[in-house]
């Protein structure tokens, strides 16, 4: 897959405060594919993706959307990207005081001069899509945690964008619900061609929809590669991200006790 | 007292003096700059795909305007007869509470009105759009609408205020109304003073500048309330916890503000 970048970042560097949260990362996205963002708790995958959505100012490295530097784009640049981009925040970020179908419908209410019917009937094109068909009536606290998260991605596709990015989108969904969202993603990139970023720290999600994955660990890329090359990666902490999932099946019990008891502490400290 | 330098209370305190005093002045910075990009959009946001939609404002109008009226009657008509209950009382002491109705009528428009109104707006509006705010923010619904191009102070803030901006000078104008009018049936009832010798007295006392004096601070509160309830919604950290904080501040500022602003223009007009 030779295919170009649609998103680019070059040597990002952030700050939290007086804190270093990204130390010069640079990956990029082909167009496409399905790029996963890994990594654990506090390892600035969150903040990767913020900045790729510029809602915050980095300190310094250049991140290009479509070829726009969006560091240094002026406002018309960035207005005429963030049409071709859709976000489907954590929480879903459903506006609670506008029903599913006017949520969904903001975005083409904005941006185009489509007269109320037809955006009607592209609000619910999507709400099949993601198989909430019947629903753009309810408020958005009538839903269900997956229901939210699926209006939310058929709010992030209504405008049929280029890139889509992702942050967690199947975090905290049983397993069925979890599945059906992975099968979405992949349902995105293969009919409408997108670009998508998904966020997320669910191993069984990230190896079925990534053709890349990207593994952040405390503010540093520690690999980019496909899932193949990151299951047979000899790297010791790809290794523990890895096994951190499957590791309890070979639970030795004495070590499980020694940990209990702070004996495993006590030797290490030693 | 070697462990003075940074131990101290005195230090301590000027520390906490000085960033109490510098987050102030961020927030009224960043009051600034919001009236500034408000501006901005209401003229040119036609140009920029940034319309300002009447139909958000007319909402926020409904919501700030047209159901306060209940409740700015029943106050309205309470500071009224108050007025007239202690202008007689004072007055008799002199024998003039005859004379009751200057002092309604320049109380009442010049002060009682606006201040009433705009103390009742802030707990009412100003509350509600820092919660509506701060709890969007947590949300990630504001960056939700920055991600899809739509500008969060276009969309959320200037119909907020433009609403503020026509509502709160309208409300008052019909609290000078419901206060006077109280005011007159309390003296007509008192005094036996006929209600249309106490219009006529009314009108012949008040002036358009006494008017616009009332209508200007109303006006002057509007821009208050909607920007400190801004800012305090825009500056929240935390979950529920931070909302609930945001909602008290923003209501105790907008109060001070408009209390001390409604002293400081008094002073500046009439000098």
């Amino acid at each position: 897959m030779a295919s170009r970048a649609v998103i680019e970042v070059r040597d990002l560097v952030t700050h939290y405060g007086e804190r270093m949260i990204l130390k010069g990362v640079s990956m990029e996205v082909h167009e496409g594919e399905v790029m996963v963002i890994m990594g654990g708790s506090g390892s600035g995958k969150s903040t990767l993706l913020r900045h790729m959505l510029s809602l915050e100012q980095a300190t310094s490295g250049s991140i290009r959307l479509s070829g726009v530097d969006i560091c240094t784009a002026s406002t018309e640049e960035m207005y005429e990207l963030r049409l071709k981009m859709g976000v489907a925040f954590q929480g879903g970020a459903l506006f609670s005081s506008m029903t599913v179908g006017e949520n969904i419908m903001l975005p083409l209410y904005e941006h185009t001069k489509l007269d109320h019917m037809t955006m009607e009937i592209m609000a619910r094109l999507k709400l099949e899509v993601v198989d909430l068909a019947g629903f753009e009536n309810l408020m958005p606290s009538e839903l269900s945690g997956g229901m939210v998260k699926r209006a939310a991605l058929a709010r992030a596709i209504v405008m049929d964008p280029k890139m889509l990015f992702c942050d967690e989108p199947s975090a905290g969904l049983d397993p069925v619900v979890s599945n059906a969202i992975d099968d979405l993603i992949l349902k995105l990139r293969d009919t409408m061609g997108m670009s998508i970023v998904v966020v997320t720290h669910e191993l069984d999600s990230a190896f079925k929809i990534a053709d890349r994955i990207t593994v952040l660990d405390q503010g540093d890329i520690l690999f980019i590669g496909t899932v193949d090359e990151l299951k047979n990666s000899d790297n010791q902490r790809i290794q523990n991200l890895l096994n951190r999932q499957s590791g309890e099946e070979e639970l030795d019990p004495e070590a499980y006790l020694r940990r209990l008891t702070g004996e495993d502490t006590l030797v290490k400290a030693a | 007292m070697s462990e003075a330098g940074p131990f101290s209370p005195v230090v301590r305190l000027a520390e906490r003096v000085g960033r109490s005093t510098v987050g102030g002045i961020e927030g009224i910075g960043h009051g600034a700059s919001l009236l500034a990009e408000s501006i901005y959009w209401t003229c040119l946001g036609w140009r920029k795909h940034q319309p300002v939609r009447l139909p958000a404002v007319f909402s926020e109008m409904m919501e700030v305007g047209i159901r306060a009226i209940p409740i700015v009657m029943v106050l309205s008509a309470a500071i009224g007869i108050m007025l007239a209950i202690q202008g007689i009382y004072t007055l008799k002491m002199f024998g003039a509470e005859s004379r009751v109705v200057i002092g309604i009528a320049f109380s009442v428009v010049r002060e009682f009105a606006p201040l009433i109104t705009g103390i009742l707006v802030a707990g009412r509006s100003g509350s509600a759009l820092a919660a509506r705010l701060s709890t969007m923010k947590i949300n990630e619904e504001i960056d939700a609408l920055t991600s899809m191009g739509v500008n969060p102070v276009r969309f959320l803030v200037v119909p907020a205020l433009l609403a503020m901006l026509v509502m709160l000078p309208a409300l008052t104008f019909f609290s000078d109304f419901i206060s006077l009018f109280a005011a007159g049936i309390y003296v007509n009832l008192d005094l036996g003073l006929s209600l249309a010798a106490y219009a006529d007295q009314t009108l012949d006392i008040l002036s358009v500048d006494d008017l616009m004096h009332g209508l200007g601070k109303s006006v002057l509160f509007a821009f208050l309330i909607t920007l400190v309830a801004v800012v305090n919604g825009a500056a929240v950290t935390g979950g529920a916890e931070g909302v609930g904080r945001v909602t008290t501040r923003s209501v105790v500022h907008a109060i001070t503000a408009i209390v001390i602003t409604d002293m400081l223009f008094a002073f500046l007009v009439t000098h």
